[in-house]
């Protein structure tokens, strides 16, 4: 008996850290916790710190122009008198791409989307999906390239009036830009509805495609619309490609053959010029920069805002 | 005796694994016939291919033997599956109602089936059948998902209804419901069977003995003894029937 106890005494001895029973401050453990709090803190300070920069120079901006002018102008002419600071124009440029991108996007990624859920082969799948990953990997400013090199000359062969920087070419390219993301989310959106509910559909002696787009689509609506929203706030950001394919002519126009100057356009436009620091010209750069994170930043919120909304209804 | 429904020296599997063998049944028309026996002894995989609903199941395989509706193999390369799941409805184990509104859930399949009348009196009629249109007739437009798991079942049976089958077929429809909600729905049995041959798979004895004509007990893939329900319960053929009746196992 009084073997066994000791035999378990030094057991215990042999897995206590230390000797000692006082309680003690760890201090590796405390340098490891407060390393990863700052890790998880930096992606906050950054964001702050962009906002307040964003808020303070266009804040200096809008001292100078009006934000009413600014919003409601129709004319913008930062660079060259008489100045005019109209916003619209670049809006404009902004929606009609992104706009664009959408219509090629939306159905392609949609329909790949179903595709790649209801009729491939595991085979086919482990093929298309990660060369549609490979899409989302190319370079932006790869993508710009093909625009003018390629997308615009074939533009041009259909459309003679066509100009050498036209929003149609950036709009397409942007597209496919866009594809991947949309066709993703459609993917895991469509995937993710019950196998019961397609059972539900074949039971009343429906087709495959009739439970497709009857059924799984109607039930995964709300996530699809929200890739929507993500890949449309994807697009109105995007910027080399756009830049390098739409031109950076501010235009207020739909024609989508001439050129065109988005928003994010602009900001590399100025920001890559020689344009001194502290000028008005300078600060509309955050000017634009402020109205387009307002853009994004409200559709991201729409996307959370309809997910949740119409959160999973099954389970 | 005319016969709705049958299975002939039916062997099915899984992959290579055999899991119903050598199984055969006949059914006749306006009866409802259970089908009891352990989990896993192959009731759903046989009610299944009734009307081929296994067919999304890539593993499943018709070993031998045929399943017959009325004239048509069931199975034979000349027949639309979707043909016969227009005839042959099916109620699941756990309600699944579309995600859209009440009358959307009982059209949606009419429709897609080139229904031609009247939809206000086909999406009454149905639920009428299916003892819910008092419950639900002020709400036609509201989402099938919010009604309760009994009303969603019973919903799911309208919508089986309004196809106008010539069978319907029902796996545990009520094992996902309280009483109440069973007993409503076995009283609608009994209501549904002078139209449509029902086969119910049910794990609940006293269920199959009251809703049913003839039962069917089934064994690890094999039919032990099929006959008439009253036959089975009080003085079944086979020793390992009455074991399992008895509740003695599985
Ligand atoms: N998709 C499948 N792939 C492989 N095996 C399966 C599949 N579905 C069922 N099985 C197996 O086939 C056997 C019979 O299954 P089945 O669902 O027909 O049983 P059941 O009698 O309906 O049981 P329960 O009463 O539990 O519903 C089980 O052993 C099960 O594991
Ligand atoms: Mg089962």
């Amino acid at each position: 008996m009084s073997t066994t106890t000791a035999i378990a005494n030094s057991d215990m001895s042999a897995i206590t850290r230390t000797g000692d029973a006082r309680l003690k401050i760890r201090w590796h453990e405390l340098a490891v916790v407060r390393w990863l709090q700052i890790c998880a803190w930096i992606s906050v300070a950054t964001t702050i710190a962009i906002v307040a920069i964003l808020v303070l120079e266009s804040s200096a901006f809008f001292a100078v122009v009006p934000v009413w002018n600014f919003l409601t102008g129709t004319n913008w002419s930062p660079l060259i008198d008489p100045r005019s600071f109209g916003v619209l124009p670049l809006i404009t440029g902004t929606l009609v791409v992104s706009l664009g991108a959408s219509l090629i996007a939306v159905p392609i990624g949609l329909g790949s989307a179903i595709y790649l859920a209801e009729y491939a082969s595991p085979t086919t799948r482990r093929f298309i999906k990660p060369t549609i990953e490979l899409l989302a990997g190319i370079p932006s400013v790869v993508f710009g390239y093909f625009a003018v090199t390629t997308v615009t000359p074939f533009l041009q062969a259909i459309f003679p009036s066509t100009e050498v920087f036209n929003a149609a070419s950036a709009a397409i390219v942007l597209g496919f830009m866009v594809l991947p993301m949309i066709t993703s989310l459609c993917d895991d959106a469509i995937r993710a509805a019950p196998r019961t509910l397609r059972e539900g559909g074949f039971a009343l002696a429906a087709t495959k495609a009739e439970v497709s787009i009857g059924i799984l689509i109607p039930a995964s609506m709300s996530a699809i619309m929200a890739s929507f929203i993500l890949g449309f706030s994807r697009a109105i950001g995007e910027t080399m490609a756009v830049a390098l394919a739409a031109g950076s002519t501010p235009n207020m126009s739909l024609n989508p053959l001439i050129s065109m100057q988005t928003m994010t356009g602009y900001i590399v436009q100025v920001a890559m010029g020689d344009v001194p620091h502290g000028t008005i010209e300078y600060q509309s750069i955050f000017a634009v920069a402020a109205a387009l994170f307002v853009m994004t930043l409200i559709l991201n919120l729409l996307s959370q805002f309809i997910v949740r909304r119409f959160a999973r209804q099954w389970e | 005796m005319d016969i709705v429904i049958a299975a002939k020296n039916l062997t099915l599997a899984y992959g290579d694994k055999n899991i119903v063998k050598n199984v055969s049944l006949a059914v006749g028309p306006r009866t409802v016939t259970a089908l009891i026996g352990p989990s896993g002894c192959g009731k759903s995989t046989l009610l299944r291919t009734f009307n081929r609903m296994n067919d999304f199941v890539p593993s499943f395989r018709l070993v031998s033997g045929e399943i017959n509706y009325r004239d048509l193999n069931v199975y034979s390369e000349k027949v639309d599956p979707v043909y016969i799941r227009r005839r042959v409805g099916m109620v699941f184990q756990k309600p699944n109602p579309f995600p859209s509104s009440i009358a959307k859930n009982i059209t949606w399949g009419p429709s897609i089936n080139g229904f031609t009348g009247d939809y206000d009196q086909l999406v009454e009629s149905s639920l009428r059948r299916a003892a819910l249109w008092d419950e639900v007739k002020d709400k036609l437009n509201s989402s099938g998902l919010a009604l309760s798991g009994g009303q969603q079942q019973r919903l799911c049976i309208a919508r089986a209804i309004a196809m106008d089958p010539d069978v319907i077929l029902m796996d545990e429809p009520c094992s996902a419901l309280d009483p109440a909600s069973t007993a409503r729905i076995e009283d609608l049995m009994t209501d549904l069977r002078d139209r449509y041959t029902i086969l119910i798979v049910t794990h609940n004895m006293q269920q199959a003995a009251r809703v049913s004509e003839n039962t069917a007990f089934m064994f690890q893939g094999e039919m032990v003894e099929y006959s008439n329900t009253k036959q089975i319960f009080n003085a079944p053929k086979q020793r390992l029937t009455e074991d399992y009746i008895m509740g003695r196992f599985g």
